[in-house]
This record gives structure tokens, sequence and C-alpha cells, in this order.
């Protein structure tokens, strides 16, 4: 394993030996007197972000710096990509500079899989337009193993917008080869077409949905979406595929709640929802930090791959 | 360093079975015998001591020794386990490696006696690395390392303060230890070394 | 300089073997002419075929000449069989006025590699909206009678209305790049499985069908003829088929790519393989190979669109789209309608040359050899392959999404009216 682009690409014993990983790292950081590890000393990650995302550029940043890696960011905000400059020459002046890891998120698709060609070092995607988020799944994964027991033989309900979301694909490939039962919830509009050979069941009804679900991920409404006729308004949407409190009590008691932040309270999931101790969205950011350091191990100590 | 001294003796299907016998069972618990009384004897009865074994063996070792303390002088020293493999210096080489885990017992080592314990003490990487784990978590009062075997060739200034037997090797050589916890046997074995 | 050309022993489209005669630019005599004196051309194994007519190409200029030029298209063309080709209306400036098409014609003549047929623009800029000069690009020295805003639709149902009445007047046609633009915005891809797995916002075939069922009817409401661009899906050869049996005037071209490639290919997010309309299902490769073998689909169209490195070394979804086309259009052609082992080069010239010569009203391109006709034709050898590299081709661009692949067939030699622009597979320096 060279670079991490998706979860499709990743075989079952990959996402596992990468999720025991997670949970090693946590233990070996947790409550220590130096919460850092000497591992990647003197090796660079770049963090090149052309999306805002304080949160997962933080937290790659911080799993880096725990692995006493070297991070450089590469905001494009503030560099010469403001000024037009390409992917392809902003990856040819960070190959200059020899970063054993570029973690990439970039609003077109493919954008990783391109940079691969341009830069020797691994490659990581942290959000890759409508595509994969690969390390959000490991850590909605990993999220799951902990609160849930495990995954195999679990359903895992997905609600909204599956369309425009990477996390969604992402999350599917992965539990779905980790042995969970996968089910998108959705309005049709929302839904990919031709996603017969998809690896879950479908449903445009979330009461329905919710019975046996041992785990709902509810996912972000973008706020383009509300005025391109997805749904007639964000009130109907609320109330068709939001997670109230009402619904939360059709879950199994067990259920928990996760959601890949940032939230729209009142929209796909009610405040007092969110603030449950069901859900698990804190736990999730957490988990990120662990999950991150665990995959820059993997591709950065991995000789045989290099 | 013990673990690629392991790997080197268990990855050849070619050697006889076992290689040279250097130590045999009853060796190996007299050894461990002796040690214990040379810990509590230089640490005058072994107060605010703790033995951390280095996985794999030195974490079977560190529980052998802690039993014999308490045995011999009715003291409890707690054994507990420090994985290194975060500090290693050679990550960049070799297939990837899994993590251990690393129990310490509840005192913590702030203001302990760490007592290290591994099996093989070679190049010394691996003690380098220990004392790095160490520190990150806490400040020991005194650190001691404990070794069963000592084959000499260190690449860095260290030394053990409980050796259980030197054995002079040539590189080529590999030192294997056995231990029934994880190997049905206690032996230690010397193999290879066709060059010598 | 030699006037006088004998083609000898070339199988002629792929009737059998007769020599040709060739003087002054038109053909002399085919049978066993002798000629003492002629510059003799060895054609002993090699096919003829009139010379191929492209419907569709982008030759870039005016405006981006750091993608293509006049010169370096035709070039291009010559080296895959073609004599003519049909330059498409959107350049900088639009093909909106007799100026640029006259422009445009003037370079091609003044390259001298194939004649150049400017297309004009039925809207003033392609921008849909007012109908562009239509009559006086058809009255100027470059004699345009097919309009089209390929790269954009006609979308306005009105305006495709009256640019279809318009052209009456002088047996002219809109060629329509069916593509309704409300279903295609931010489109990437074709829509279906692919782009569903891998998040690029899909093409669906419905915004090329609706079009092309409207388009239909009103072509058969005021009686105008319509000829649809590079049409991609099976259901499109259904509705042409039934419009063609109905006795519409409707034409239409396909792409070699959408005889050949599918949507998989977007799983290499290379831009290479991103077109407008996108590269669709096996379902619809096989259904598109049918129609054009059966005549459903009237013509092979290039639709050669040659584009500067910086805009394919790039993410999938900031690339323009578009493949180079003329020198690889033959041998996928062959290959698509049943191999170089069993090719009938009747029905290739047919939908290669004859019948695009037809619908662009280029009456001396798209003819068999035959006393006094102009000797437009290209020297094709059955048995070789070739690999294709693309800094070994003659456009200026690279983009092809062929790179590395064996095709069927070479080009060994094209003339326009009697004059070698390709001899020995290669591009003459210059044209004598």
């Amino acid at each position: 394993m060279k670079h991490l682009l998706t979860t499709k690409q990743l075989t079952r014993e990959e996402a596992e030996l990468i999720l025991d990983l997670t949970g090693q790292m946590a233990d070996a950081v947790s409550g220590r007197e130096v919460p850092k590890l000497p591992t990647l000393r003197g090796r660079t990650v770049v963090n090149l972000f052309y999306e805002d995302s304080t949160r997962t550029r933080t937290s790659f940043e911080t799993a880096a710096k725990r692995l006493s890696a070297d991070v450089v960011n590469f905001s494009a905000k503030t560099s010469s990509v403001s000024k037009g400059e390409s992917l392809k020459d902003t990856a040819l002046t960070l190959q200059a500079m020899g970063p054993e890891a570029v973690v990439i998120r970039h609003p077109a698709s493919g954008a990783p899989q391109r940079l691969t060609q341009w830069v020797d070092g691994a490659v990581l995607n942290a959000g890759d337009g409508t595509h994969a988020h690969p390390t959000q799944a490991l850590l909605d994964a990993y999220t799951m193993r902990e609160r849930l027991g495990g995954i195999e033989g679990r359903t895992v309900a997905i609600v909204g917008d599956i369309l425009h979301s990477r996390v969604a694909r992402s999350n599917i490939w992965l539990l779905s080869k980790l042995g969970a039962r996968v089910r998108l919830v959705g309005p049709p509009t929302l839904l990919p077409t031709d996603i017969d050979a998809w690896p879950v069941e479908i449903s445009y009804d979330l009461d329905a949905s919710l019975k046996d679900a041992d785990a709902v991920m509810m996912l972000r409404v973008q706020r383009e979406r509300m005025n391109d006729a997805f749904f007639p308004t964000t009130n109907e949407y609320a109330r068709l595929y939001g997670l109230d409190e009402r619904r939360l009590a059709l879950m199994p008691g067990h259920g928990i709640v996760m959601h890949p932040g940032p939230m729209n309270r009142g929209m796909e999931i009610a405040a007092r929802v969110a603030d449950s101790p069901r859900a698990t969205i804190t736990e999730q950011v957490a988990n990120g930090v662990w999950v991150r350091m665990a995959v820059l191990y993997l591709l950065l100590t991995n000789g045989d791959a290099q | 360093m013990a673990d690629r001294a392991r790997r080197a003796s268990s990855g050849n299907p070619d050697e006889p079975p076992g290689g040279k016998q250097i130590l045999a069972a009853d060796d190996i618990s007299r050894i461990l015998d002796r040690i214990a009384h040379q810990i509590l004897e230089k640490t005058k009865g072994a107060p605010d001591t703790m033995l951390l074994g280095i996985p794999t063996r030195g974490v079977a070792l560190a529980g052998r020794l802690a039993d014999r303390i308490r045995r011999f002088a009715d003291v409890d020293v707690p054994a507990g386990t420090l994985d290194i493999t975060l500090y290693r210096d050679d990550l960049r080489r070799g297939a990837l490696r899994p993590l251990g885990p690393t129990d310490l017992p509840p005192s913590g080592v702030d203001g302990q006696r760490v007592i290290l314990v591994d099996d093989v003490l070679y190049s010394g990487r691996t003690v380098r690395a220990a004392l790095n784990a160490l520190y990150d978590l806490g400040r020991p009062d005194q650190v001691q390392l404990a070794i069963l075997v000592d084959r000499g060739h260190r690449e860095l200034p260290i030394r053990a303060d409980y050796v259980g037997k030197n054995i002079p090797t040539s590189r080529s050589e590999s030192v294997a230890v056995h231990l029934t916890e994880y190997d049905g046997d206690d032996a230690v074995l010397l193999t290879g070394g066709e060059e010598r | 300089m030699n006037d006088v050309k004998l083609i000898k022993g070339a199988d002629i489209v792929g009737r059998g073997r007769a020599d040709v005669l060739v003087r002054g630019g038109r053909v002399a005599e085919v049978g066993t002419p002798s000629a003492v004196g002629a510059e003799v051309i060895d054609a002993d194994g090699l096919v003829l075929l009139p010379g191929l007519v492209d419907l569709h190409t982008h030759l870039r200029e005016p405006g981006r000449e750091d993608a293509e030029t006049v010169l370096t298209g035709t070039r291009a063309a010559a080296k895959g069989g073609y004599t003519a080709v049909c330059a498409m209306a959107n350049s900088y400036p639009v093909a909106d006025t007799a100026g640029v098409v006259e422009q445009v014609a003037t370079l091609g003549r003044a390259a001298g590699y194939a004649d150049v047929q400017p297309i004009g623009a039925v809207s003033v800029g392609l921008a849909g909206e007012r109908l562009a000069e239509i009559g006086a690009m058809a009255d100027s020295a470059a004699h345009v009678r097919m309009f089209s805003d390929d790269g954009h639709c006609v979308h306005d149902p009105r305006l495709m209305r009256r640019a279809l009445e318009y052209v009456k007047t002088f047996d002219g046609l809109i060629a329509q790049h069916a593509e309704e633009p409300r279903l295609t915005e931010g489109a990437q891809m074709n829509e279906g499985a692919v782009s569903a797995e891998l998040g690029l916002p899909g093409w669906p075939a419905v915004a090329e069908e609706s079009v092309i069922a409207r388009d239909v009817l009103l072509a058969e409401y005021v009686g105008g003829h319509v000829h649809f661009c590079h049409i991609s899906t099976a259901r499109s050869v259904e509705i042409i088929r039934e419009a063609k049996a109905r006795g519409v005037r409707v034409t239409a071209e396909v792409c070699p790519h959408h005889l050949l490639l599918t949507d998989e290919k977007a799983h290499t997010y290379d831009p290479v393989y991103k077109v407008n309309p996108p590269l669709r299902s096996g379902a619809d490769v096989a259904a598109l190979r049918a129609a054009l073998a059966e005549g459903v689909v009237d013509a092979v169209a290039t639709d050669h669109a040659p584009h500067a490195p910086q805009d394919k070394d790039c993410e999938w979804s900031a690339a323009r789209p578009g493949m180079l086309g003329l020198e690889t259009a033959l041998s996928i052609t062959v290959a698509a309608l049943g191999g170089p082992g069993g090719a009938d080069w009747d029905l290739v010239a047919e939908r290669t040359s004859r019948t695009p010569a037809r619908i662009a009203g280029l009456s001396a391109h798209g003819r068999d050899p035959e006393p006094g006709t102009e000797a437009n034709f290209t020297l094709v050898d059955p048995a070789e392959t070739w690999t294709v590299v693309p800094t070994e081709l003659a456009s200026l661009s690279q983009n092809t999404p062929y790179a590395g692949m064996e095709l069927p067939v070479t080009v060994q030699a094209t003339f326009l009216r009697g004059r070698a622009t390709v001899l020995d597979g290669k591009v003459a320096e210059e044209i004598k």
C-alpha cells in the first residue's frame, strides 16, 4: 500500500490492520506525560488543502505532529494557487521539497489520484470532490467498532445527500467490506443513478429504516443543494429525513448516532439528538487523530511499499 | 538487536532444527535465579522498583524475575511491558511492524527504579529506543538493564547491569532464545556463522 | 515535378486491382493504362479509398494556435487519409461572419494539405440567442452550407426552428450538438454506475436523446435538414432510425471514440478520456457500431479536438473536453466495422468518404476514381498495424486516448487533386 486514495481499494485485511493500529495508537499516546512519539522524526508531511477544512487539516496536522513529523501547511488560499498555479505545477514545487507524504483535500474528484503521478511520496486523500474521504470512513468504522463491539453483521443506515457525499461513498465500500449491512436512506433526487451493483439496500423511508439500525449516520445537507430542486424546502427535508427525538426512539436502545460534521442543527439532526449520549460526534473527532496517525505510520514506515 | 536475531533464525528453514544449543532449560532457570538475587542485592531489597519487559520475550522474562523476587524475598516488584516499536530507528526498512501494548504498573514510572528486561543485548539500539520510550512516559529515578544473553557487537555506549551469560558471536550468527511461553521450550541456540 | 502519376496495382475500394492514371489533378484512366514518363507509385497490396471527408474538425485557428493551426490540423488530416475537413465554428473569434469563414478557407488553401470547408455558427457568438448572418456566410467565397453551434446545443426550440427554416433557401443544414444544457450542468462524464462510484457529475443519455427527439419533430414539421453531431447513445440511434423510416430529412454522425471506448476509462481520472458527449457504456458502443454498419448512422466524423497540454494535464473537472481523432479514425472505423481481415472497403468508403462528402456538399470529394473525377484518394495498407505514439502524431497536440494502443491498417499515401500530401506513410514537407 503506497497511497490511501479510496476505501474501495483496501482489502479487508488492510482495513482491519488500520483499525487495529488505530487502537494501538490511541493506547500508545493516551494519558501519557509526553503525548508524542518520535516515530516519524525528520520526515516531512505536506498538508495541501484546496478547501477550507479546519477540522480535517487540524486532525491530520495533530496526527503528524504526535508522530514527530515536520508538517508544512500549504493552503490554496494563501499560496501561489490563488494566483492561478495549476495542481501539476504546485505538485512539482512540492516535489522539490521532497515530502514523504502529501495530504490533499481538493474540490475535484480524482485530484489525489492525479497527484500520485506528479509526486514521489505517499498521497493521502483527505477528501476529493464528491468521490472519497477514506480517513473519515476509517474513523467512523473505528468509532462503530468501539461503541458496538464490532462491525460484522451490524446494520448501518446512511441518511441524506448520498449523491454528493464522499463520506457516504467511502463508508459504503469500507463498512460493507467489513461485513456490515449498509442501507442508504434519502430522497431519490439525492441518490446516485445506477447503483444496483453497490453492496447496499436503498430506502426512501427513514422511520422504517431505523427500527433495526445499530448505527445511523446523518449526512450534512449542503446549503447550495437547497436552491437546486433536489428537495422542495428545508422544512420538508427536515420533516422527512431529519433525525429528531421521536425518530431516535425508534432505534434499538444500543443504536448510535453519527455525523461527520459540521452539523446543521435543526436540519438533518435535531440539537437534542446531537447532544444526546447516543451521539458519537465528539468521539469521532478524537478518533480521527488516532486513525490518521495509524495511516501515516502505515504509509511512511512500510519499507516494502516504497 | 534481539528482534532481528530472532527473525533471522526462525526465517531460515535450511538450518538444522534448533542450531547449536548454548543454554538448556535448567541453565536459564539458574541464570534467572541469580539475576533475581543480584537485583535484590544491588537494589537493597528492591523498594520502589519495577520490571519492564521489552516485547516479545523480555515480557516473559520480566514476569519470571518478578515471581522469583517474590519467592526469594517476599517482595512485590511489579512487572509491566514497554513497547518500543514507535521509537525504533529502522522504521523505513523492512515490512510493517505491528504495535504491541505498553502496560505500566499503576504506580507509573515517576520516581521509580525501572529495570528494563530483554532477552538478547546486541547493538544496543533496542535499549536506546526503550530509554526514549521510557522518558516519554515519565521521569524514573534510575534505570537499569537486565539481559539474558549479551552477544557483543555494541553500536552504542550501553551496557547491562545484570547479564545472564556473555556469548561471543560473529555478526553472521543468530542467537535464538526460546521460552516456553512462546516457543514450547526453554533454550538458547546459536545458528549460522559459516564464515567464521 | 511531374504532373502525371501512375498508381499501380492498388485494390480499388475492395473491388479488385487496377492501375490509376492521374493527369492534371484528375483521374485520366482506370484499368491498365500505359503512360510513358509518368511517375509510378507502386501500390501493390494497398487498398485505394476515395479521400476521407471529416464532417467535424476543430482546427483551433483563429484563436487557439497553441493547440492546433489550420496547417498542422490539415497535415494531421492528410496523415489520416483525409482530403477534406469541415472546420467547426467555435474558433476565437467565432466563425459567425463571412469574414471569419473566408479567413479559415483561405488558410486552408494556403496550407494545401486538405480542402477546408468552414462550418458557420448558427447563432451570434454561439450564444444561442440571435441567428448569425447565415445567408452572408452562404454567399461568401467560403460557400458555407452547414451551420452548427457545436460545443453548445441550439437548445432554444424557436431558434432551432428558425435556423432549420432559414437554411432551406440554399439547401443548407443544421448540425446539432444535442445536449439539453439544464440536464448537463456541471456534467463531467456519462451518468451511470461509473460516475456514481467516481463522484463525477453525470451527463445523462437522456440529455442527448431528448434534444434529438425534439429536433427530429421540428425538422419534420418545417421540412428542414437536421444533422446530428457525435451521437453517443443506443436510444439516439433508435430515435433516428424511426425518423428516417418516416422520411424525415435527418442524418447523423458518430465519432471513432464512441465506437471503441467506454466510460470505464474514467477510472483513471486522466482527462485524456474526457470528451463531450462523454464516453458511454459498452451497450451504447455496440449499438453505435451496428447502426454505422446498417446506415442509421450515416458517417464517421472525428470531432478532432486538439488541446494544449495545460488543458489536459490537470484535474478531470478542470480539463477541457475533447480528443484527437484525425490520424486514428480510419483504423478505428475499420476495427469497428469488423476488422481488417474481413474489412468491407466499400462500406468503409461509404461511411468515411462518400456519405460525409454528400452531406457537406463537397461534390469533388467522396468519388471513386473514374475518368474525369478529381484525384482525391488515399492508399491504405490493410495488413500493417501501428502503435499510437502521441509525440509522433502530426497534430500540434497530443491528447489522443489511444496512446500505446495497437491499431489496424496504416495510411501509406494521400492525394489531393493528384498531389501527394502523404507518401510512404509520411506527411509531405511541401505540396508540389
